[in-house]
């Protein structure tokens, strides 16, 4: 019956692209966390008035994450495919994804940390110094800790626009469902094929969305 | 000996329309084991004051010891060591959300490396010290204000400090839970001996529990000294503001006035009583003694840290010797007098 309605849907290829759009997703999430996490502490603990205030420093990267966030997508994977190639050898398949991807995420996902982290009260940061608290330990047990709903909300709307990019860099080559929905659904006029790698998109997206707000309400206990 | 010694110190914020002065040349003592309130209006400099304290703030000039240390000379690990013996606790509580009563309480020990075995021994000592049995594994925002008060004043104790500094401490609670949240202090003090600096603007608090007063105007100390001889005479115009606050019903000053109006004969006086003759029946003696009548229009005696303070409004009417011989009695009773005249 399936087969009647789907033509031209071959479930291994299926199968083979969703593993594809995981492996990417789930790499570059992973990497944007913890990049998107360190350059988010940096903006604010450079930022007035924090542990590290440094005007200079804080411009700088300021600068870096606005000019990675202001590229569209598609035109900085083609940017950077020298470094892919120096980086990967090829620009084929997922792993080839992944320096667009990260290096497109992260600083998108600094900024959220970034407000995140202002959202902490002061006063937590003062008592916490007042008490002999070094700046490690401020990092490690007030400003992740106190910041931990609004970083694990960020990472899923990052991971969310994360698959959407997998999809746009399928259609260059790296694999995935994007890629079978171009070259098999679109280029080749099989609707049907299109159609199942949406569906599949979507089933992923309203996953990590619902992990997201499950893990967000579970972790908030204010 | 003393705890806590600030000589001459100074702080000026650099702003981009100029620079504002918050402590402007303080020298202060306080000993070891006191209580010490520092009162004064939002904007006077307390704030700024008790933070050059633990070193939250460092002073633009001057000299700030704190239990042998000198705290605004001192950076990076002395600095962290020196604050773990010096307890802070706020007006906004500043707990951990993300950590449970227990948690929060062990932070401090975490911070200054205690093993895992002694930090939930510490931490049960702890709870049982501020009454929070029952509670320890609530999170903050499951807990009422006295009660995240109180895990507060438990972590600010956890290392044993030498001094607690209570910034605005019970400004934020409602009167039944500042008291109770005092008396725990003053619990704390007599029991550990601990020297409490605290910063408030209400008098209530300083009349309380405080055994000496230093009142904040402008960044300076306009005025200090035991509390209770702060009440019996308060020099500045602003401290005597702030005795009114606890001493005087709010609707003295109008009550008098309408006083003075209907009783044009004789006078009203101001008594104030302080400590033992509090507690003598003096207006008997007067009446017996004089040949006045003598109304009581208006009355209060508030309990200090240190023993009772009352002020008493009282109409006393007769022939005009007879009168001031009366008063001339009071005033060698140890009372202080003062003779109301209206305004107009």
């Amino acid at each position: 019956m399936l087969a009647n309605l789907l033509p031209n849907v071959e479930w291994d290829m299926i199968w083979a692209a969703t593993v594809e759009t995981l492996y990417m997703t789930g790499i570059a999430v992973v990497a944007t966390f913890i990049l998107g996490t360190i350059l988010g502490l940096l903006l604010f603990l450079t930022s007035k008035g924090n542990l590290w205030e440094n005007r200079l420093a804080n411009m700088i990267i300021a600068a870096v994450v606005n000019i990675f966030r202001s590229i569209p997508f598609i035109i900085l994977i083609i940017l950077l495919i020298p470094l892919t190639k120096w980086m990967v050898g090829t620009m084929l398949g997922a792993n080839a994804a992944l320096p667009a991807l990260i290096i497109g995420a992260a600083p998108f996902y600094a900024r959220m940390v970034e407000i995140a982290l202002r959202e902490i009260d002061k006063g937590v940061i003062e008592a916490a110094k007042a008490m002999g608290a070094s700046t490690a330990t401020i990092i490690w047990k007030v400003l992740l800790p106190e910041s931990l709903p609004a970083l694990v909300s960020g990472i899923t709307v990052t991971a969310i626009a994360l698959v959407g990019y997998t999809a746009m860099a399928g259609v260059v080559g790296a694999g995935g469902l994007g890629n079978l929905a171009y070259l098999e659904g679109f280029q080749r006029n099989h609707n049907d094929v299109t159609f199942v790698a949406t569906v599949l998109v979507l089933i992923i997206v309203f996953v990590i969305q619902f992990i997201g707000d499950f893990v967000t309400s579970k972790i908030d206990k204010r | 000996m003393c705890m806590i010694i600030l000589e001459n110190v100074t702080k000026i914020y650099e702003a981009s329309n100029g620079s504002v002065t918050a402590v402007d040349n303080v020298s202060l003592q306080i000993k070891e084991g006191e209580i010490f309130g520092i009162i004064g209006y939002s904007g006077a400099g307390k704030s700024s004051l008790i933070r050059l304290l633990n070193g939250l703030e460092k002073p633009t000039n001057g000299k700030v010891i704190v239990a042998g240390r000198d705290i605004a000379n001192i950076k990076g690990k002395e600095l962290r060591k020196a604050r773990q013996e010096i307890g802070m606790i706020f007006q906004h509580f500043n707990l951990l959300w993300s950590r449970t009563v227990r948690e929060n309480i062990a932070f401090p020990l975490e911070i200054a490396g205690v093993p895992k075995e002694q930090r939930k021994k510490r931490v049960d000592e702890l709870i049982q010290l501020v009454g929070l049995q029952g509670r320890e594994d609530a999170y903050p925002s499951q807990l009422s204000g006295g009660q995240k008060q109180r895990v507060g004043i438990a972590r600010a104790l956890a290392n044993n400090p030498k001094v607690l500094l209570c910034d605005e401490a019970t400004s934020a609670l409602d009167p039944q839970t500042t008291d109770s949240i005092l008396e725990l202090l003053v619990d704390i003090n007599k029991r550990l001996g601990l020297t409490i600096v605290l910063i408030t603007h209400e008098m209530h608090v300083i009349r309380k529990i405080c055994d000496r007063v230093a009142v904040m105007e402008n960044g300076k100390i306009v005025e200090q000294g035991e509390v209770l001889q702060v009440f019996r005479q308060p020099k500045q115009a602003i401290t005597k503001r702030f005795v009114q606050q606890v001493v005087e019903p709010e609707e003295t000053k109008e009550t008098i006035t309408h006083l003075l109006d209907k009783y044009p004969n004789g006078m009203v006086v101001q008594l104030t009583f302080v400590g033992e003759a509090a507690e003598q029946p003096l207006i008997a003696n007067v009446v017996r003694q004089f040949q006045v009548d003598a109304n009581i229009l208006q009355g209060k005696i508030s309990q200090t840290h240190q023993g009772s303070y009352g002020v008493l409004f009282v109409h006393i009417d007769g022939e005009k010797e007879e009168v001031a011989r009366a008063i001339d009695y009071i005033r060698n009773q140890q009372v202080a007098v003062e003779v109301m005249t209206n305004a107009r």
